[in-house]
């Protein structure tokens, strides 16, 4: 019999909004300007362990954002060309990554009540309901 | 959070639409943050309704191409289009487009390069001063200690944070739009004192001295702390401009610092003691001989080929005693004919260097002087450059993740001495 863990986290509501996808996760801070190519909704920092991965309908599970001021704008351009993640859950709060979150208008959350980055990994199936404040996490198959 | 009447009443919209909809996006902006409330500013930088061929066409596909509309919908993230009025306050536009006298040169199509300057003079027609610089502290808008600031430009909210004892956060292009229109900034992060303070320290144990030597400690500080304050000190001697661009420019490159403290130096930072106030460093990094020579290393893991067909400086905007360097160091040579040699800076730098006779000098020696924006912001490199050269960590962080290029890091001596002979000679410090 296989029993799908199921994890619950609580936490701030940054923007508000439903929305679930598979989780793409990742310990290092994100680039904005200069190190990603919105159009195609790819990280393309040198040196970063997400370069040439798509976050494109991704729940993105991350520590904050690095870099330029033109974070927000990247993220607002791949909203518009339809490469946005679905969700945003991340730790340290920044004006980059709270701007970035308002733009794209996706449900974003913060200050969970354990590291996200401990509890998800890539390839997870997650919930973010940023209206009531929950995180669902399920586990991926071993 | 708490608005005050003013606040309430553009968000109303008694103070017209364009104004509503630039307080709503604050205020969503703001609630994401968990600010309380709002600080007013009246020293706006961004980039109001500027455009790049992507959102050019987005928008022309949906049939709302005039300046209004891209302001409206992207500036102020309005799906309703509104009129636009004057900046309420006074507002500025930092780098962007092309060289309005060598926009052929980085290869601007023209049909791209009229569209720059139909919006810079929408900008210019909304009251925005035209500075076109990453360095507007270089070009006349030097703010006040203490004085709040909606700015973008990672490595010029760094430095009025940090050298001018100025606040801001990191703003964006929406933020400062909003803020151009109003006059208002979340009271959030930087612009209070108590989030001012440092985090976490930085011993130097190596000589700090050139401009070189900053960039790359810029770098390593940028990456161990992230987007966190750190506090520098130990062996270096007192910098002065460039050396501190090019430090807090590497910092916000390969991390996301907004602020930073060198002690004896910074006007926040007398002291250790007053460079952390009531904290206590959560952590302290040892930055020795070591240390310098691995950024050195990954400040050069793209190169490999010694031979450099394309040399860039000017990241930031070059001041103008680099100018003068740059030309010193030319010495009467010319560039080499395998190789080019680009210097940007601002429109305000180059007509002092103009006076100086160092426009003649560099273009005598083959070299291109340019305005407005760079080879990373423009993604403009001489046609066929597969190997650069450059002596700023922020660009040589950039330039390869965006064009693909291989580029070297070294000082403004080693570029000068790859573009007139087209190899590298750059030594690991």
């Amino acid at each position: 019999m296989t029993v799908s863990t199921k994890i619950i986290l609580r936490g701030r509501t940054v923007c508000a909004g439903r929305a679930e996808g598979e989780a793409l996760v990742t310990r290092q801070t994100i680039p904005g300007w200069g190190g990603v190519n919105p159009v195609k909704g790819v990280i393309t920092e040198t040196q970063h362990e997400l370069r040439g991965v798509s976050f494109k309908d991704k729940v993105l599970v991350f520590r904050g954002a690095k870099g330029s001021s033109g974070w927000s704008a990247m993220y607002h351009t791949a909203r518009l060309a339809g490469t946005a993640p679905k969700a945003l859950l991340f730790n340290e709060m920044t004006t980059k990554v709270a701007l970035g979150a308002v733009v794209m208008r996706i449900p974003s959350m913060t200050d969970l009540d354990q590291n996200p980055l401990d509890v998800i990994e890539t390839g997870d199936w997650v919930t973010v309901d940023a209206d009531r404040g929950i995180v669902e996490v399920v586990k991926k198959a071993p | 959070m708490k608005l005050t009447r003013e606040e309430q009443e553009m968000l109303d919209g008694r103070k017209g639409k364009a104004t509503q909809k630039a307080m709503e996006l604050l205020v969503r902006y703001a609630e994401a943050l968990g600010a309380q409330r709002f600080v007013d500013t009246r020293n706006v930088a961004g980039v109001p309704g500027s455009v790049n061929p992507f959102l050019q066409n987005y928008y022309k596909d949906k049939g709302a191409e005039g300046f209004d509309a891209i302001f409206s919908h992207f500036d102020l993230d309005s799906d309703e289009l509104v009129d636009v009025p004057q900046a309420l306050v006074p507002s500025y536009h930092l780098q962007g487009g092309a060289d309005p006298t060598a926009w052929q040169t980085i290869g601007v199509k023209v049909e791209v390069f009229r569209n720059y300057q139909e919006r810079e003079a929408f900008a210019a027609a909304h009251d925005v001063g035209i500075l076109k610089t990453c360095t507007p502290y270089l070009a006349g808008n030097v703010p006040a200690r203490g004085e709040h600031l909606a700015w973008m430009e990672s490595s010029a909210v760094i430095y009025a944070n940090s050298v001018l004892g100025a606040r801001t956060n990191t703003e964006g292009r929406e933020s400062t739009s909003a803020a151009m229109l109003t006059g208002k900034i979340p009271d959030w992060g930087l612009h209070q004192a108590e989030h001012r303070y440092g985090t976490h320290r930085i011993d130097v144990d190596v000589d700090v001295e050139s401009v070189m030597d900053w960039g790359m400690l810029g770098y390593y500080v940028g990456d161990v702390v992230q987007e966190r304050i750190p506090v520098v000190i130990g062996r270096y001697s007192q910098p002065e401009i460039v050396r501190l661009k090019h430090f807090g420019a590497a910092a916000s490159s390969s991390g996301g610092v907004e602020m930073y403290h060198i002690v004896g130096v910074t006007p926040e930072a007398e002291s250790l003691d007053m460079a952390f106030g009531p904290k206590t460093s959560v952590e302290t990094f040892r930055y020795g001989k070591a240390e310098q020579r691995t950024v050195y290393d990954r400040l050069n893991a793209n190169a490999g080929d010694p031979n450099v067909d394309f040399v860039m400086l000017g990241c930031p905007h070059a001041a103008l005693e680099q100018l003068r360097e740059a030309a010193q160091l030319l010495d009467g040579r010319k560039v080499s004919a395998n190789c080019a040699l680009w210097i940007f800076t601002s429109r305000v730098v180059k007509s002092q260097a103009l006076q100086e006779g160092i426009v003649k000098t560099l273009a005598d020696a083959g070299a291109v002087l340019l305005t407005d924006t760079c080879s990373a912001f423009a993604q403009a490199l001489p046609s066929g450059t597969k190997v650069a050269a450059l002596d700023s960590a922020k660009q040589v962080h950039y330039l390869p993740a965006i064009l693909g290029v291989q580029a070297w890091f070294g000082s403004t001596r080693d570029c000068i001495n790859a573009a007139l002979t087209g190899r590298w000679s750059g030594e690991r410090p």
